[in-house]
């Protein structure tokens, strides 16, 4: 279980996350929503202790993230699959380098680590790019390759950050259907963060709305979509006035 | 006034405090010893071979340059063998080293900026965290190891194409012979003029590699922020190598 407790971070004056708490049971796919900009991939690389809380903390399987030494993390992040945005593949491997980075540190025999590239690709249709370079891939297959060495690590729980964003419909949808099989055939736990309402709907079990450095609203996918609380009402129904507000910070709920 | 100091003394202190820790964290990471070793040869071949020619090119210009310049200074004065020990004395102690350092710290410090700046902003550093490497022993202690082996290997090269390019110039295009420019070489010569200067170029190595290193992974920012940080990494490896210098003639000649 991933617990957040009143997780508070700034960067100078900017406050991000104010008081930032969700628990995200295990088996099931959290979707952290909210405006661009509120802090919800700083929310998720507290999970793997790239970035430290001011104040609260964040507990992966009952342990204090960072609390951790150097060792403990290490351990941590070997059960982590991190999705990144733009991928954040290796640009001076392979493909299959890029896949197998993370697995020479579990300390698999080489036969075992072509197996798991191999079994990996498979699952996110990439087989045959091993010997391909990032440069040579579309920002659909880099994403790919992104969950592929994510899912490598056969993980317990993968967090996937804008997984959809900059990407056409059809391949959004690909990469939807990519994290349902994931978690269909690995039953892994996952936290989403995105803006993306179809993939929220289509890949999450509950979804929270981050706002000003809190929840604002966790729920299932239904109860969100039904809610009557004006800010994640206006949210998901795209209103852009209620943006600007936002983005200035004078946001008031329109009842 | 007193809190425009304040606040600068106060940044200083803050960066220092920002150095030590990282100096620290990558001492720390020494003993990871199976990422970084078998890293370190690449970082070799990158950082040291692929520098070589250019090395080598300055430092036949400089050594051609020298015993032109020192037959000039000499002529009428003193024996011109003293061509030879000038072409020997500046290159050994100054010449080689320090040229190469500046040339390397323009070529390896800003390379290792621009690489890892790059790495960070496209958050191929962050990834590598997330796959449990540590970016000090993946990344920092390959870098620095590679660097401080090969500065030396690469001076040693330069100064010896150094002396010799001023040998070549000396008995081409000076009234001098081998016997005599040798002659000047030998006359004033100590090992410690060797050794002085591979051990002073081991000091360039490290400092060139290190601030590249930190200057790309505090890069911010996208593509300005990279180019900031190499920028930097060139022009504060470049003093560092100057001060340096100055301190190593301070407490050992």
């Amino acid at each position: 279980m991933i617990s957040f407790k009143e997780v508070r971070k700034s960067f100078d004056t900017n406050v991000v996350l104010d008081g930032f708490s969700l628990n995200v049971r295990d088996g099931e796919t959290m979707i952290i929503m909210g405006y661009s900009g509120t802090g919800k991939s700083v929310a998720l690389k507290h999970i793997v202790g790239l970035l430290e809380p001011d104040a609260g903390q964040v507990e992966v399987d009952q342990q204090v993230v960072h609390m951790l030494d150097r060792d403990g993390l290490t351990q941590l992040r070997s059960h982590v699959g991190y999705v990144f945005q733009f991928a954040a593949l290796f640009d001076s491997m392979t493909v299959a380098e890029n896949l197998a980075l993370g697995l020479k540190r579990q300390r698999l025999s080489p036969a075992e680590i072509d197996d798991r590239v191999r079994e990996s690709l498979a699952l996110v249709d990439m087989e045959g790019t091993e010997e391909k370079r990032p440069a040579e891939l579309s920002g659909g297959m880099r994403k790919r390759v992104g969950i592929a060495r994510a899912i490598a690590l056969h993980p317990r729980y993968i967090l996937y950050d804008e997984p959809t964003t900059g990407l056409d419909p059809v391949t959004s949808a690909v990469i939807n259907q990519l994290m349902i099989r994931t978690r269909e055939k690995l039953g892994v736990t996952g936290v989403v963060v995105t803006h993306d309402l179809e993939s929220a709907y289509t890949v999450g079990d509950r979804i929270a709305m981050l706002y000003h450095g809190q929840i604002r609203l966790v729920g299932s996918v239904e109860d969100v979509r039904r809610t009557h609380d004006p800010v994640v009402r206006q949210f998901l129904d795209g209103r852009p006035e209620a943006m600007a507000e936002a983005d200035t910070g004078t946001f008031r709920a329109v009842r | 006034m007193y809190k425009a100091l304040s606040l600068r003394v106060a940044g200083w202190l803050s960066t220092v405090g920002s150095l030590g820790h990282f100096l620290t964290d990558v001492a720390r990471s020494l003993r990871d010893l199976r990422v970084w070793t078998s890293l370190t040869v690449e970082q070799m071949r990158r950082i040291g071979v692929n520098s070589v020619p250019i090395a080598l090119f300055i430092a036949a210009f400089t050594g051609i340059v020298l015993a032109l310049q020192a037959s000039y200074t000499l002529t009428g004065a003193v024996p011109l063998y003293f061509v030879g020990t000038a072409v020997g004395k500046s290159v050994l102690l100054e010449l080689g080293p320090v040229l190469t350092g500046l040339v390397l710290a323009g070529r390896v410090g800003a390379n290792i900026a621009a690489e890892l700046g790059t790495m960070k902003v496209t958050e191929q550093v962050d990834a590598l965290e997330t796959l449990a490497y540590d970016p000090h022993s993946y990344l920092v202690v390959p870098r620095v190891v590679a660097a401080s082996v090969m500065f030396p290997i690469i001076v040693a090269l330069a100064s010896a194409l150094g002396i010799v390019s001023g040998w070549l110039t000396a008995i081409n295009m000076l009234d001098l012979s081998s016997f005599e420019f040798f002659k000047g070489i030998r006359m004033f010569y100590q090992d410690k003029d060797v050794w002085y200067g591979l051990v002073k170029s081991i000091s360039f190595g490290f400092v060139v590699a290190i601030i590249g290193c930190i200057m790309g992974l505090n890069v911010r920012g996208g593509a300005e922020g990279v180019g900031r940080a190499t920028t930097k990494a060139v022009v504060y490896g470049s003093a560092m190598i100057l001060v340096l210098d100055a301190l190593w003639a301070m407490t050992v000649l």
